[in-house]
């Protein structure tokens, strides 16, 4: 009974003929859109469409037997519709009603093309210029709060900053300890294997222990943060925004900034450097288990030679970095929290765009300091 | 398609469901007619959108048979269950549209995903089903964020009806929607199902919903189903259908529907 879609061209006399038959389904559009394409369309005719055929017809079939209607139309044929079983009318009526008409082309994407790759570095170049001004009116925005705080500390939520604390640093001694350690085991194991062709392999331990407090500790463990709780914060705001409670904390005459960004900030900003300093512990054990195991340098000689390589500065070079990452950390996680707008899709790309960036900016940070640091002798 | 015009294409028998300790369905049974519009009305919690959930397969019932065109919804192969979700049109309560995807392309999804054809055919059937829906051409291009509450569900409708289902579930389609929206909305599921010869189930809460389009409506209460028109639940003695049929609310939805009975042409037309 479901026969396949068909049309075919009749001449009859003086008329035109186009004579559809079949099942008109949207499973065999696909085809049938292949065969009207095919088909030659005389003009300036009287044409008859004749459905008489057709015995299946849904809003595809419908739209087919407009649109060949409108081709024709379009060539200056006078058309009728006929045999049109009762049936098919009322869908017939309410597409054309409605006015269906085909859809404009569509263009060739303008990145397709050079003019357009330019416009796109442009578009991309303001897009940046603005999103770096517009984090830095947030960041203004929370040192404003922290003045206004500073009055009044008693507003400061303690037991969220300790949450907090609890969260991004505690919970996070496991994951950060671990890397630590293996990084300071294949410090060990290439700086022993390149200086031993000196004779040099007791200075792995110098290289070790500037390496590691210098740079290698805080990186690592500001890293790990933001792809850890940076990314959180993101999600948690943003989840908060889609379900409009930043909107009614403000409506309470609760101040976003105050309730939600300051234990974030505060809490990342006191436990980034606890997690350094633990980094910096776990790096050097690593790299000292592997002296010992490769070059026979027992743990005696390893701090003796390690006193004599680093001094109290190289420890705090490296803490002294971990506040300052810490707040570009968490203020970029909630700046881009409260960037969210409505849909679950963009709580998605923007907290993946706030680890890129957050990772990014620490990254500019550390090669700032390396400069203020060499500017300054350190 | 062909058939006796009481012919049935849901029939559910027995169902039981349970979260839990706690008893949805016992034994409910409930028979829908092809090419009439059902509500399901019934208070908070009393299993609505489960009953729904658990006919269209997403929710494995405890117990009972629900058919649905003939099969056994439950009992399907893999391909089978694919072919007959090509048959049916699901519209959730706000739209659920995939955010990532334009309104077009939301709507060609299906399209492409059962029916191989030319991109531009495909277009220009997503276009249709746009202006069938009453959405203006250019949310075409828009994503699900940057539309209205009320031009989601249209949006959510176009793609429900992407392959000319031809059963079509609605959960709670004016919900949320201005009077003056939910009143289009119900004429359009109205003017839909005339041309497009659809069986239209739905789960509502609206009573003017119930009134305009509804051809039966089916009561929810204690468990099981009671099925009838309006005019028989309005003697129904019942005190739960007293409160819900008599109430306030509803003697001025019941006046509404009296007095736009007139205009609304009998929907028979059937696709042969």
């Amino acid at each position: 009974m479901a026969s396949a879609a068909s049309i075919f061209a009749v001449e009859d006399g003086r008329a035109f003929v186009l004579r559809a038959e079949g099942s008109w389904l949207v499973g065999d559009a696909g085809p049938l859109d292949g065969r009207l394409r095919q088909l030659r369309l005389p003009s300036g005719r009287q044409v008859q469409l004749d459905l008489a055929g057709v015995d299946r017809l849904d809003t595809a079939g419908a739209w087919l037997v407009l649109r060949t209607e409108q081709a024709l139309e379009a060539r200056g044929n006078t058309v009728a519709v006929t045999n049109v079983r009762p049936s098919f009318a009322p869908l017939l009526a309410q597409l054309r009603e409605h006015g269906a008409v085909s859809p404009l082309p569509h263009p060739i994407p303008p990145h397709h093309t050079f003019i357009g790759f330019l416009a796109r570095l442009g578009e991309v170049t303001t897009m940046l210029a603005r999103r770096g001004y517009a984090m830095l009116g947030f960041g203004g925005l929370v040192f404003t709060t922290i003045a206004r705080l500073s009055w009044r500390p008693g507003r400061l939520r303690l037991t969220a900053t300790f949450v907090q604390m609890e969260q991004t640093g505690l919970d996070a001694m496991p994951i950060v300890g671990m890397l630590s350690f293996l990084v300071g085991v294949v410090m060990a194991y290439q700086g022993a294997d390149q200086l031993r062709r000196f004779g040099a392999e007791i200075y792995t331990v110098n290289l070790l222990g500037i390496s590691i407090l210098r740079e290698l500790g805080v990186l690592l463990a500001a890293i790990i943060i933001a792809g850890r709780s940076g990314s959180a914060f993101t999600a948690q705001i943003g989840t908060m925004q889609v379900n409009q409670e930043i909107d009614a904390l403000h409506t309470l005459g609760l101040d976003p900034v105050e309730v939600l960004v300051l234990p974030r900030v505060f809490g990342l900003m006191l436990t980034l450097p606890l997690l350094v300093f633990y980094a910096d512990a776990m790096g050097l054990l690593g790299g000292c288990l592997m002296t010992w195991g490769t070059l026979g340098i027992n743990v005696p000689a390893f701090l003796d030679q390690l006193r004599g390589a680093i001094t109290m500065w190289t420890l705090w070079i490296g803490v002294i970095k971990a506040p300052f990452f810490a707040a570009i950390i968490s203020m970029v996680g909630c700046y881009e929290g409260f960037n969210v707008t409505g849909s679950a899709d963009s709580v998605g790309r923007l907290t993946t765009q706030s680890v890129v960036e957050s990772i990014f900016l620490v990254i500019v940070a550390d090669a700032a300091f390396s400069i203020l640091f060499s500017l300054l002798h350190i | 398609m062909d058939g006796a015009p009481d012919d049935i294409v849901i029939r559910v028998k027995g169902l039981e469901t349970r979260f839990g300790q706690q008893i949805v369905h016992d034994g409910l049974d409930l028979e829908v007619r092809r090419g009439e519009v059902i509500g399901v009305v019934g208070g908070s919690g009393s299993g609505k959108s489960v009953l729904l959930r658990a006919i269209i397969g997403l929710k494995r019932p405890d117990a009972g048979e629900i058919d649905v065109l003939g099969r056994e919804v439950w009992r399907l192969d893999e391909a089978a269950a694919r072919e007959l979700e090509r048959r049916w049109g699901v519209l959730f309560q706000d739209g659920a549209l995939f955010s990532s995807l334009t309104v077009m392309q939301n709507i060609e999804v299906p399209l492409r995903e059962h029916c191989p054809m030319p991109a531009r055919l495909m277009d220009e059937i997503a276009t249709c089903k746009i202006a069938l829906v009453g959405l203006p051409e250019a949310s075409g291009d828009k994503f699900p964020a940057q539309l209205s509450g009320g031009m989601r569900k249209r949006a959510g409708l176009a793609r429900a009806l992407a392959l000319d289902p031809e059963i079509l579930f609605l959960d709670e389609p004016t919900a949320g929607l201005d009077p003056i929206a939910a009143a289009e909305f119900d004429r359009l599921i109205g003017d839909l199902k005339a041309s497009l010869g659809l069986t239209v189930f739905l789960v509502t809460h609206d009573l003017d919903t119930l009134y305009a389009i509804c051809d039966r409506i089916a009561v929810l209460v204690d468990k099981r189903i009671r099925v009838g028109t309006l005019a028989q639940h309005l003697q129904d003695p019942d005190p739960w259908f007293q409160a819900y049929f008599h109430g306030p609310r509803a003697r001025a939805a019941l006046a509404a529907g009296a007095a736009a009975a007139q205009p609304v042409a009998p929907a028979g037309a059937r696709i042969g």
